[in-house]
């Protein structure tokens, strides 16, 4: 039978502040375990949280590029229960007064723009992580646990039941990362687990008005798995209503070995979390001015800069969208383009030949000099040098920072160009190279490829191919 | 006269005039620990070695000319549920017995500031859940006044100190009443400052929004100076109040003249102790024959503070409590699994009194009750502090008594918990509101037992309080006064006169 797919997202994701979110201790991910730590993070007798002042603002700056309604008052809560990672047994976060509700996300989707609405965005702290000798901490030997990413700040952002099938929830996650690191508000790394996802998943009959009965999914470690997981889950939840039988509102985990979900029914489930508010800190009272300031420097978010890339540049479409999709990329092409002004040859190098060799060589866009790009490309539109030698000299300036101009002028490389210097260049090879040019003037036409090899060898590779080739053709004609 | 009898002010007077040091200080009441602690049990860790070295290094820079605060020198004890770093801080708990903090709590980083020596941390109720000093996880408190007696709670160690010589002064803690009852009981002064008044960074939290440090002392000009040292901001505390205070002590003599007095008709109660309820009438008329005008004021809400604070306390305390599960410091029982360990550890770390109240909050804040008694308590709370504003505006100073009864007997109440939990009647509902509340010595009962009085006024008015507690203290009836120690069986020989 056909189902309509029903799936709501739960987002999580690390901000990146200095220090954490109740204390100066560091958020450096990859330290020595249990050295960012000190008395509040530990939730040691007698400690108490204060607000990092950076969180709060870069959680509004989320907020408001989710175009969520920032709330003038908030307040944080206790969420209490037990588990070694969670050093105070309760976990500060936001319950029925969250910081932003409602909102949504706008992003290109294969039927064209989509967009989906959100719940709320609310601000919570970090827990611990574990390590288990074992597979769960209830057939662990021993488990350890490492404090230094306890206390971290953490947004959580909830989407509505709006998403249709696991393409779209990854399509929807792929954008609202970018959004995220457009917004400067989290580096967003899946594989760091500073960006995570739980999903909600249903089915139900095509335009029935009732959920049908949702399952949990956790452990995706992927935009990927994320997209595997929720098709999973939706043959087997279609599998399960077609055979007559019934979902059982569950957590599964991803098994991303074996590709599937699995039912979590242990004791790790169902917990009355007794939320009451945090006595330790005051309600959040956030006033128009302070959201005004942080909504005016909001930087550009991925939906500006597609159209400003479509509208300013004159780029298409499939080009914009690849280079918002890398905001590296696309500030270097819009730094490069003010001092170079044929934006689509721009374009095309940067996510052709460029993007190639920052991938071969493991370098990040900013590292480009804006100057020596556009140096580059205008060597080559000066006829200076030739294709082949652009991409030799873009190698090197992308590895070692070399200036283009400076590297032609130590070499040699300029171009070898004009009949003075090709044509005898030209009889040269036409001599030496008798039994082809008479298989070409037989109508082996494909035979001209090795002989303008030839020429371009004489010429060290220098020459313009295509200017080879005429002289190549009218000798041979004679 | 020795050392121990005089005043902190005294002392600090006769430091500053180099007529004692502080190493002979500390010395003296090291001695009277040593003496009378093994009988009243006020300590749970004495710490000489470290007050001498505090004591020795003030006493240099006294030496030395250099500018030291008003209680450099002068000793002092701290509630054991107050973060020493280095000192074991053990809430009288066995789930803490050997916990040594890392850390300072920001009142102690004052206290070691100000250069004064502390001499220990004292015993208290485990956790501060009590008003005997019986639950300690260790021994009880006795009463210096009568060691059949108990020194009332939670604070009793420091209570009990102060008021045998074995501190000039002392740290505690007051939840709901645990300064201001076990002051009552122990006949000394006992301030609760306004919430926020004094930084709660490093208090080990039992109920966060009414938990808050403050003094015991054995006058109120004794208590300004150690308020000035402790009372004020902390960017640890985020709910700690923003500015600072006036000094305290400058206006301790300004009398009563035209105050505004309200005796509260609760806690002048029937079912209180009649000699009791007598000592605060005659208290009140006391302020009337000086200039006050002095009204009985009916506080109704107050009926209901009892039961909302056992709501609320209980239910933040089982919150508060949950960080003690054997996985990083304090009590630990392995076990099958995680599951087990939590559950060994908890069971065999806490006493009755702390998983009772454990059980209540848990249950008070679960799914399907949590509107019918924590709301309903918030929303009671939200009432009385209505009331208090109410009252405060016509009112600048309530009494009543500090406590129903005088000190009664080791074991009288432990079987009967609510029983234990009415002897902080009068106390509580000032917790709930937020209010600095004062106990006093009101005179004293025909057991020979002091009475407490207690004065309560609008936030942030710790110096009108001090200012009346000065005002009892010139008369002869409510003067404090020092137990006379008839347990000690031979008393110290000192040389000289």
């Amino acid at each position: 039978m056909n189902y309509e797919v029903v799936i709501g997202l739960e987002i999580h994701l690390e901000l990146q502040t200095i220090s954490k979110l109740f204390c100066g201790c560091s958020t450096a991910f990859d330290r020595e375990p249990n050295t960012n730590c000190c008395p509040v993070c530990l939730g040691l007798p007698g400690s108490l949280p204060v607000f990092n002042k950076r969180a709060i603002e870069l959680a509004v700056i989320a907020a408001l590029a989710l175009n969520s309604e920032v709330q003038r008052g908030s307040r944080f809560d206790r969420k209490n229960y037990f588990y070694p990672d969670l050093p105070k047994a309760y976990q500060v976060s936001q319950y029925d007064r969250p910081l932003a509700r409602g909102g949504y996300l706008e992003f290109e989707a294969d039927s064209g723009v989509r967009r989906v609405g959100l719940e709320r965005v609310h601000l919570e702290e970090e827990a611990g992580k574990l390590q288990h000798a074992g597979n769960s901490i209830y057939q662990a030997e021993y488990s350890l646990v490492d404090y230094n990413r306890a206390g971290i700040p953490l947004l959580e952002i909830v989407t509505a039941p709006q998403i249709h099938s696991g393409r779209e929830a990854r399509a929807f996650l792929e954008n609202l990362r970018l959004t995220m690191l457009y917004a400067g508000v989290s580096d967003c790394k899946m594989e760091e687990g500073s960006l995570r996802c739980d999903a909600n998943i249903s089915l139900r009959p095509p335009g029935s008005d009732r959920f049908g009965t949702k399952a949990e999914v956790k452990n995706m470690n992927s935009f990927r798995s994320v997209e595997m997981a929720l098709d999973y889950e939706v043959g087997r939840q279609a599998k399960l209503l077609d055979a007559g039988s019934i979902v059982v509102q569950e957590t599964c985990h991803w098994d991303e070995v074996n590709k599937r979900t699995i039912s979590l029914r242990d004791k790790e489930e169902s917990s009355d979390y007794r939320y009451f508010p945090e006595p330790d800190l005051m309600p959040l009272q956030l006033n128009n001015s302070f959201i005004e300031k942080l909504a005016e420097k909001m930087p550009e978010l991925p939906r500006q800069r597609l159209q400003r890339l479509l509208e300013q540049y004159g780029l298409d479409k499939e080009t914009a969208v690849l280079l918002t999709a890398n905001p590296g990329l696309s500030n270097l092409f819009e730094e490069t383009a003010g001092i170079y002004g044929r934006y689509k040859d721009l374009a095309n190098w940067i996510q052709g030949d460029l993007l190639y060799q920052l991938r071969e060589q493991g370098k990040e866009p900013v590292e480009i000099n804006p100057n020596q790009l556009a140096e580059l490309l205008k060597l080559l539109d000066e006829g200076v040098i030739n294709r082949p030698v652009a991409k030799e000299l873009l190698s090197e300036m992308v590895q070692r920072g070399l200036s283009p101009k400076k590297l032609v002028e130590d070499r040699g490389l300029t171009m070898i160009s004009g009949p003075q210097k090709l044509v005898p260049l030209v009889e040269q090879v036409i001599a030496d190279n008798p039994e082809a040019v008479e298989s070409y003037q037989k109508g082996k036409k494909k035979v001209i490829g090795f002989l303008l090899g030839k020429v371009m060898d004489l010429t060290g590779g220098r020459a313009d191919p295509g200017e080879i080739n005429r002289i190549l053709k009218d000798k041979l004609k004679d | 006269m020795e050392l121990f009898e005089y005043s902190a002010y005294e002392l600090s007077k006769m430091l500053q005039r180099k007529k004692t040091s502080s190493e002979e200080l500390v010395r003296s009441y090291l001695k009277r620990i040593e003496l009378i602690n093994p009988r009243v049990n006020a300590y749970i860790t004495a710490t000489p070695a470290l007050a001498l070295d505090t004591a020795q290094s003030v006493d240099n820079k006294r030496i030395r000319g250099e500018e030291l605060h008003p209680l450099a020198g002068i000793p002092v004890a701290v509630k054991d549920n107050i973060s020493t770093a280095g000192i074991k801080t053990t809430c009288a708990s066995r789930i803490l017995e050997h916990y040594i903090p890392p850390y300072d709590a920001t009142v102690v980083k004052a206290l070691n500031r100000a250069g004064m020596p502390v001499l220990g941390k004292t015993n208290l109720d485990e956790f501060a859940m009590g008003s005997s000093t019986e639950n300690s996880a260790f021994f009880p408190t006795r009463n210096p006044w009568d060691l059949e007696k108990v020194p009332g709670g939670s604070s009793g160690g420091s209570a009990a100190a102060v008021a045998s010589g074995m501190a000039p002064l002392a740290l505690g803690s007051d939840t709901g009443g645990s300064i201001r009852q076990p002051a009552a009981l122990c006949g000394v002064t006992g301030l609760r400052p306004t919430y926020g008044r004094v930084s709660r960074y490093g208090l080990v939290a039992f109920a966060s929004s009414l938990d808050q440090v403050g003094t015991l002392a054995l006058s109120a000009r004794d208590t300004a100076l150690l308020l000035n040292l402790v009372a004020g901001p902390d960017p640890h505390d985020s709910t700690s109040l923003p500015d600072r205070d006036r000094d305290y002590i400058d206006n301790l003599t300004a009398g009563v003249e035209n105050l505004r007095v309200g005796v509260i008709k609760q806690n002048v109660a029937d079912s209180f102790d009649r000699e009791v309820t007598a000592a605060v009438l005659k208290a009140a008329s006391l302020l009337e024959s000086n200039g006050a005008r002095v009204e009985k004021v009916s506080l109704p809400m107050i009926d209901y503070g009892l039961s909302a604070y056992y709501l609320i306390a209980p239910s933040e305390a089982s919150s508060n409590l949950g960080r003690y599960d054997g996985v990083r410091y304090g009590y630990f029982a392995p076990g099958k699994d995680i599951s087990e360990m939590f559950c060994r550890t908890r069971g065999e770390g806490f006493g009755p009194e702390v998983k009772r109240r454990i059980m209540i909050g848990t249950y008070a804040l679960s799914a399907g009750y949590y509107d019918a008694y924590y709301l309903q308590a918030m929303k009671v709370r939200t009432m009385i502090r209505r009331e208090y504003e109410e009252v405060f505006k016509r009112y600048d100073i309530l009494i009543g008594a500090a406590s129903p009864t005088p000190a009664f007997k080791l074991g009288e109440k432990t079987g009967d918990p609510l029983q234990m939990y009415l002897s902080d009647v009068c106390n509580i509902t000032d917790s709930l509101a937020g209010v600095p509340s004062l106990a006093i010595p009101g005179g004293f009962h025909s057991s020979g037992l002091p009475m407490g009085l207690q004065l309560t006024a609008a936030p942030q008015s710790e110096r009108l309080l001090l200012q009346v507690a000065c005002f009892f203290e010139q008369h002869p009836e409510t003067k404090p006064r020092r137990p006379e120690l008839d347990f000690i069986e031979s008393p110290p020989e000192e040389g000289g006169m």
